[in-house]
């Protein structure tokens, strides 16, 4: 009885391969966006987690400065000899080539156990040739392979590094970041003999700081992680249309099968059962394949998230991707929940459908004018629910709650208002051809409303994220001029050299700013404290985004500090409120400054008072103004003359100019994901308009008989999916713009800090919108293309039983 | 002669060879003659009709309506002999789902450029039908769509009216009465009217009647 009942219900797919193709198909690239999401995800957060876990700083407790900035290595001596089992770490950024890697210089006599993920013991390393200069260098594959042809001490492979890490000796570590005798925290081992004094007594400046839950760098990362995810989801939910429109067609076409099978004695609970199985099994196959072409489409988008993350983070991910069982199984399982999902309400239909319910293989797409109400009600309730979270709610959560309420609502309502649009198009229409294609198209509406839902999700997200790109980069691109505005930035390599090359540039230029800066921890998160000079550059030239009136002379005289938009914004800072640089030492804030792409809190301050307060600040970058005719020059005597390498030297159009290529990098995936999503858009109208035009026959074939050519019909077809076209972007063209306000007022400023101005961009939704009609008509077009080779044999069958 | 078909054969291509449906088949039909088509399931009485209405193209033999053979008319020409000149009713009905009453009576004609509202108003009067020109297909009785499908197929004033099985879908009653008003209409249009019918006793009521057996007339 199962596998009779099996056989009749799969022979469905035997004679609608198509179908069957569209559904796997839908479901495959559903998935595979999702899947591409996650693989991405994950392989950039197992970088975080080796990251975070380099010499057990995940799992140990840390003694450390409460500002995170260095301190001699006295404090670490005096804790050992007061009976501390500690181990001292230094961490900083160095530039070899063109490559900067952070370094992490370790004591492996002292490193704890737990800690010790590297044996430097070991026979390719050797713990002689570790602590001793040269020193080695552990460091991933993808590292050394950056660093071939660059001088470095010799250098070992390791598994446990991530990329861009270096980890060495303390005491080559110092020497390379110009930090003897410093270091930037100490590791405490889990075991501690139980006599050692208090540690207020031994090091009262150092604070005792449990290993941290979540790593800087994965907070940090964590919108734009989360960013991806919903463009993923968003990406399932537009192909999750494909499978409940195929589904349901399919379901709808068997109805006279599912009559048959019980009438003869099949149990409901068996045949739904054996719905479920068929579910089951196709799911799985689609959701296999599904993730296997994630994959694919992961690795091409792989170095540009890289390169975004390096670029605006400074995360190492390796561009290749590792197999994550992970991702298999959330790939499979959401594959396997969407069918489900999709499927549901016709398994509750078959379920409660009576036995001898009429078989109406059209019944489905009879939608009534009270389901229509009822759709636009949960609608409309939706789009009242986005809003009312956008303005109550808070959180980078509740924002994407209130966008994906705002998309689903706005899709729920797509097919009431396609409606009343087509039903006014009928009523202007003064020509019986006119009137018949509005009122015809009005009645495909059901067939096409889940396919045309999901193209109004897919132009809504590329309206609405495209906007927000444009903006971005029209704020950006104007900010960059107020922010870089002198002719050449220089980086020495050492503090000696950086004084010298001051000393020689300033009897040779306007000015000489130094961009010095230190790290430090303030409001417990890690944030970088720039020093400025008293000149006219940073008057005449940064916008301040509220400031007090004096602003600059206050910065001048040591009596405030600035703060970049996403700290003020992340710590709720008001003018006038304290920032406390040091223990003890805190300055009124004189003004918030807008610094777009970088998500790290930052402050600047007088230069002098940096370098009183941060003596270890890095004081190797200067700003140069000059006449901009003489700067190529003086870049190439300086050049010459200290023979620092070309990248040491840059000019102002070098520095935008790599500016822009990260922000184009960040958003090259977004782009990448909106074509991805609206391919998957434009695949559901084919595959709907595919599966509908064998129904469409019954429906041509009288408008033939009375005197319509095949021809005329088939421009129709395509006609009505143009339409179709422009009417849904006429829809997406106000959830885009909600879209794009949400994501530069609400998502933006809850992910990074910053809130960008609006812009709107025309020429790019009429880009859109064309896009749209040509991708509609052109998947109108191949059904249309089949009813010209229809045989007046095939058409009059529709009118006659017999010939 | 209105409708002159001269031995005419049509075939269909099928899973288990050529099927031959006409073979050599011959008729006439004059302005405002009615002829009842009869015969077995299969004979070919539907293929004979819609090859007169200019659905199909016959294999061999001469189609001449009004004295010009459309047999060899391109699509655009077949299609608009069909807007004009014939006027098409069904056993199915097959009107059109997405237009209401109103507009299914009008179609034909206002394709053709031969619609006239006095006339289409009269017919909907004849025809019973003034209250419901707000409905649709779907909202209407068997007996109901079929009034309107004939008045579909008069509205433009065809010359010819081609019905295939026109009260099959009706119970007696209902039928007698839908052929009753056709008729009726038909002779006050003078159009000519070539119906197929399984039903001897419809058919008695046409003028002339013919007998399709194996594709040939007897």
């Amino acid at each position: 009885m199962l596998t009779q009942g099996f056989v009749v219900l799969l022979s469905h797919w035997r004679r609608h391969k198509l179908q069957f193709a569209m559904l796997l198909l839908g479901l495959a690239l559903a998935t595979a966006l999702w899947s591409a999401v996650q693989a991405i995800n994950g392989e950039a957060r197992a970088s975080y987690a080796r990251a975070a876990a380099v010499v057990g700083q995940d799992r140990l407790e840390q003694l450390a400065r409460p500002d995170g900035t260095r301190f001699p290595q006295s404090g670490y001596i005096a804790l050992r000899k007061a009976g501390w089992l500690v181990s001292p770490v230094i961490e900083g950024e160095k530039r070899f080539g063109a490559e900067r890697l952070r370094i992490l210089g370790v004591d492996p006599l002292t490193l704890p156990s737990e800690a010790a993920q590297v044996n430097v013991g070991a026979a390719d390393i050797g713990l002689q040739r570790f602590i001793t200069p040269p020193g080695v260098f552990i460091v991933s594959a993808e590292t050394a392979e950056r660093l071939k042809g660059v001088e470095t001490p010799p250098l070992r492979i390791s598994d446990a590094l991530p990329p861009g890490m270096v980890l060495t000796d303390i005491g080559i570590a110092q020497g390379l970041l110009d930090a003897p005798g410093q270091v930037s925290r100490l590791l405490v081992a889990a075991k501690q003999p139980g006599h050692a004094r208090p540690l207020a007594e031994v090091t009262p400046d150092l604070v005792r700081r449990a290993p941290p839950e979540e790593s800087d760098l994965s907070r940090l990362t964590g919108s734009f992680h989360l960013n991806l995810t919903a463009f993923g989801f968003l990406a399932f939910a537009v192909g999750l249309f494909i499978v409940h429109s195929a589904i349901g067609l399919a379901f709808e076409q068997r109805r006279p099968a599912i009559r048959t099978l019980r009438a003869v004695g099949l149990p409901l609970g068996v045949l739904i059962m054996l719905m479920v199985v068929e579910l089951l099994v196709l799911s799985t196959a689609a959701g296999l394949i599904g993730v296997a072409l994630g994959y694919g489409v992961a690795s091409l988008l792989l170095p540009d998230v890289a390169a975004s993350l390096r670029g605006l983070y400074g995360a190492e991910v390796p561009g290749t991707l590792s197999v994550r069982p992970s991702v298999w199984g959330l790939g499979l399982a959401i594959a396997v929940a969407g069918t489900l999902a999709s499927a549901a309400s016709r398994l509750w239909r078959i379920a409660s459908m009576p036995l001898l319910a009429p078989a109406r293989p059209r019944a489905w797409s009879l939608a009534s004018e009270r389901a229509l109400r009822l759709q636009a009600a949960g609608g409309l309730l939706l789009l009242a629910m986005a809003g009312l979270t956008v303005f109550l709610g808070s959180g980078l959560v509740a924002g994407f709650a209130s966008l994906g309420a705002m998309l689903l609502g706005a899709a729920l309502l797509l097919p009431i208002m396609l409606s009343a649009l087509l039903k006014l198009g009928e009523r202007l229409s003064t020509r019986v051809v006119a009137q018949w294609f509005w009122a015809d198209t009005r009645q495909q509406l059901p067939g096409l409303s889940l396919a045309l839902m999901a193209l109004l999700l897919a132009l809504a997200a590329n309206a609405g994220v495209g906007t927000m790109v444009q903006s971005f980069r029209q704020t950006f691109v104007g900010w960059l001029d107020q922010r870089l505005p002198s002719e050449l930035y220089v980086t020495t390599r050492s503090l000696d050299e950086s004084r010298k090359v001051h000393d020689w540039l300033s009897s040779r230029s306007d000015a000489v700013l130094p961009i010095w800066n230190a790290d430090l921890r303030l409001f417990g998160q890690p944030v970088q404290v720039f020093g400025v000079a008293d000149h006219a550059t940073y008057r005449d030239h940064w916008t301040m985004l509220e400031a007090v009136p004096d602003v600059w002379d206050r910065i001048a005289r040591g009596e405030g500090v600035l703060a970049n938009e996403q700290l003020a914004r992340r710590q709720k800072l008001k003018l006038g409120d304290a920032i406390p640089l040091q223990a003890g030492v805190s300055l009124p804030l004189a003004g918030v400054f807008s610094d777009y792409g970088n998500p790290r809190g930052q402050v600047m301050m007088g230069v002098d008072g940096l370098v009183r307060l941060f003596p270890d600040a890095s004081r190797l970058r200067y700003a140069v103004r000059i006449a901009p005719d003489k700067a190529p020059q003086l870049a190439a005597e300086l050049r010459k003359a200290f023979g620092l390498p070309q990248g040491n030297v840059v000019d102002q159009e070098t520095v935008k100019a790599f500016s822009l290529r990260v922000f184009e990098r960040t958003f090259a995936v977004t782009a990448a994901l909106n074509v991805l999503t609206l391919g998957v858009a434009g695949l559901a109208i084919f595959a709907s308009l595919l599966t509908l035009s064998g129904m469409r026959l019954s429906q041509l074939a009288p408008a033939w008989a009375m005197g319509l050519t095949l021809r005329r019909l088939a421009l129709l077809e395509v006609l009505r999916g143009a339409a179709l076209a422009v009417f849904t972007m006429l829809a997406a063209a106000p959830v885009g713009l909600g879209l794009a306000w949400m994501l530069l007022a609400v998502i933006n400023v809850e992910a990074f800090g910053w809130r960008l101005p609006m812009h709107l961009f025309p020429f790019d939704w009429l880009r859109l919108l064309l896009l749209a009609v040509a991708s509609a008509a052109l998947a109108a077009l191949l059904p249309a293309l089949w009813l010209t080779r229809r045989s007046p044999a095939d058409l009059v069958k529709v009118f006659a039983n017999e010939r | 002669m209105l409708l002159d078909l001269q031995d005419v054969s049509k075939s269909y291509p099928t899973g288990e060879g050529v099927l031959q449906v006409l073979r050599g088949v011959s008729l006439a039909l004059g302005a405002g003659e009615s002829l009842a088509l009869t015969g077995e399931s299969g004979s070919g009485k539907s293929t004979l009709l819609h090859l007169a209405g200019g659905l199909d193209r016959p294999d061999s033999g001469a189609i001449r309506f009004e004295g010009k053979d459309i047999a060899g008319l391109g699509d655009r020409d077949l299609a608009a002999f069909r807007r004009v000149s014939v006027g098409l009713v069904f056993q199915q009905f097959n009107l059109i789902p997405s237009l209401d009453v109103r507009a299914n009576l009008a179609f034909q004609a206002r394709l053709g450029d031969r619609y006239d509202a006095a006339w289409t108003g009269r017919l909907t009067e004849r025809l019973g039908l003034a209250g419901l020109l707000d409905r649709y297909p779907e909202q209407l009785s068997g007996g109901q769509q079929q009034r309107v499908a004939i008045g579909r197929a008069l509205a433009g004033r065809p010359r010819l009216i081609l019905a295939d099985e026109p009260t099959g879908n009706l119970d007696e009653a209902t039928g007698d009465a839908v052929l009753d008003l056709m008729l009726a209409l038909m002779a006050e249009t003078g159009a000519a009217l070539l119906m197929v019918t399984h039903s001897t006793r419809l058919a008695s009521r046409l003028g002339r009647r013919l007998h399709l057996a194996a594709g040939k007339l007897s």
